[in-house]
């Protein structure tokens, strides 16, 4: 007993503090972000409070039907230099369609691509640089797909024949692009993440590949599938660089009619109002942006729902 | 089809004692791993209509022999066959179709994993992706009966196969299998994940099946193989080579009451006392 104590140096005191210590840095971390939220919505009470009705929701009432109808004109109007009737009909009509052929164009590539590499593909170096690069690409700021979309669609190298021309088709084929890796990767850990033992029951039944996977694994990794697509799009539709740069119209007074159209999206359009002098015009990107969250959070909830609604094998 | 070749003959040891028709055999069946070697030389003759049990230290290829009857295996990556593989007189060890071998030999796992599915549609299916054109409701209603489930879970077949016990799920999946109809039943521990009384449920269920299929169980507990198996395979790790890697070999292949009471090998004598294992 003697000599294991002189041979051990328990040191408790110091070993208990260092667990607090890092769990209080954690902490510290995770209020950085709390606190910029709670900053913001206690400068908003404020601004509230100040009000000449004594009670804060007194006006809340009248003021949130003021909101609705500024938000309806906002997003009924056109583009138009008298502030108080400017508003988002083309690009809200323009994004929705990016939204829609997005989701035709990108999702079926993005998802086939990701169920090839982690169904099909046969492990080795190949796979990994492929795995890598699209890992890669991920991270690849906007702007250089909306270049890479000029070069190839809009342009088509100087081919006139196939150049798209700053049409709607070509927008949706570079945030398509834009996509593509979100969409891959998050398929690929979905599939990832059904058990090996679903895939070995299916095998050892005398299923081929294709009636496991059809029956078994898309199933069950659909829920991840959906999700990350739904990110996938909320991110298509939040961006503007890569739409700037395949010609994505500022001031548009038609929607378009079909993808060879000339087309605006929202966040183009909220981009252009912000850039007026006139400060009223300010107001008008305000409201523009107020739609887009709404749109996003709309789409995030979504994803979240489509995520409880189908986890049933856990 | 061609006659098939009684391992036996070259190989005295892995004589089956009765001269029952061998259904699954296998002859000098060595299997790789990348660059390890897990399974040396392996020959043993499965008879029909009997429970084999093949028991061994841990790490000693039992599963691993077990999965090559079905070509699991191959779905390991790096994983090599050397030797031959007989089913029914034909060579499996080939380059043969797995999907049509593994409905013919089919597999219980050691973990009980239904399909996040109903309880009709876990024993359906296998049936529905092998092309059954037969009266579907008869057919799993038989298959239940047959794995002893079919009372507990008549009133509650479009309930979710994963609600049932573990015991339950485990007859589930033997129901699964039989829907297929196959001839031999491979059980990789089935009982390891499951209470004394569910066990035994299980092993009477298997009592009852040789009737009809042949099982091959790999088992680490003892006591299991000596209640359930007309034939024990024992297996064991060879002395270390110069890498320090151990293979495993077959060390005796008798029937279970004589491989218990009287087993001829000095390893498989110390496995089966417990002083080694």
């Amino acid at each position: 007993m003697t000599s294991a104590e002189s041979r051990f140096h328990p040191d408790r005191a110091a070993r208990r503090l260092v667990g607090p210590i890092f769990g209080a840095a954690c902490l510290a971390a995770t209020c950085t972000g709390v606190l910029a939220l709670v900053i913001l919505l206690g400068a908003i009470v404020a601004a509230a409070l100040q009000g000449p009705p004594h009670n804060p929701w007194y006006a809340l009432g009248p003021n949130l039907r003021e909101l609705a109808g500024l938000v309806q004109k906002l997003a009924l109007g056109v583009q138009s230099s008298n502030p108080a009737r400017a508003g988002y009909r083309v690009g809200l009509a323009g994004s929705l369609w990016l939204l829609g052929l997005v989701a035709v164009v990108g999702i079926p590539i993005g998802v086939g691509a990701g169920v090839f590499l982690e169904e099909y593909a046969p492990p080795g170096r190949l796979r990994r640089i492929v795995q890598t690069n699209i890992a890669n690409l991920a991270g690849v700021p906007s702007i250089v797909y909306g270049i890479l979309g000029l070069a190839l669609f809009v342009r088509a190298f100087g081919v006139k024949a196939v150049a798209l021309g700053p049409t709607l088709l070509a927008g949706v084929l570079t945030l398509s692009l834009l996509i593509l890796p979100i969409v891959v990767i998050t398929t690929q850990e979905a599939l990832r993440a059904v058990p090996r033992s679903l895939r070995q029951a299916a095998l050892a039944l005398g299923a081929t590949r294709w009636q496991m996977i059809r029956d078994h694994v898309l199933p069950s990794a659909l829920p991840g599938i959906m999700t990350g697509t739904i990110l996938g799009l909320s991110r298509a539709i939040g961006e503007t660089a890569p739409l700037l740069m395949v010609g994505a119209a500022g001031s548009l007074l038609q929607a378009p009619k079909g993808p060879l159209d000339r087309y605006s999206a929202l966040p183009v359009e909220i981009y252009n109002y912000a850039k007026e002098p006139d400060t009223r015009f300010q107001m008008v990107a305000a409201g523009g942006i107020l739609i887009l969250v709404a749109l996003l959070l709309t789409m995030n909830a979504a994803a979240i729902v489509i995520r409880n609604r189908f986890r049933r094998y856990d | 089809m061609s006659t098939p070749v009684d391992p036996g003959q070259r190989h005295p040891a892995a004589q089956p004692p009765e001269l029952d028709p061998v259904v699954l055999s296998a002859l000098g069946l060595s299997v790789w791993y990348g660059q390890t070697q897990a399974l040396r030389d392996i020959t043993i003759a499965i008879p029909r209509n009997k429970i084999t049990a093949l028991i061994g230290p841990s790490g000693c290829g039992k599963s691993t022999l077990l999965r090559c009857f079905n070509r699991m295996n191959d779905l390991i990556q790096g994983a090599r066959m050397g030797g031959e593989i007989r089913f029914d007189g034909d060579v499996i060890s080939g380059d043969i179709d797995a999907v049509v071998l593994r409905r013919r030999i089919g597999m219980v796992f050691q973990k009980p994993n239904p399909f996040p599915k109903n309880i009709y549609n876990n024993v359906a299916w296998g049936a529905r992706i092998n092309g059954y054109r037969g009266d579907m409701d008869e057919l799993v209603e038989r298959s239940l009966r047959r794995a002893a489930l079919w009372d507990e879970v008549k009133n509650k077949l479009h309930r979710p196969g994963l609600d049932l016990s573990g015991g339950q799920q485990q007859r589930l999946c033997i129901a699964r299998t039989l829907a297929v109809e196959p001839e031999v039943i491979l059980m990789d521990e089935p009982c390891s994940a499951l209470d004394p009384i569910s066990t035994a449920r299980v092993e009477d269920l298997m009592d009852d099946l040789k009737n009809d299929y042949t099982i091959v169980i790999v088992t680490h507990n003892m006591q299991q193989a000596r209640r359930v198996s007309d034939l024990t395979a024992c297996l064991m790790l060879d002395d270390a080579g110069q890498d320090g890697h151990r293979t495993g070999i077959l060390a005796e292949f008798s029937p279970t009451d004589i491989l218990f009471t009287n087993p001829k090998d000095p390893r498989t004598e110390a496995y089966i006392t417990g002083r080694i294992g």
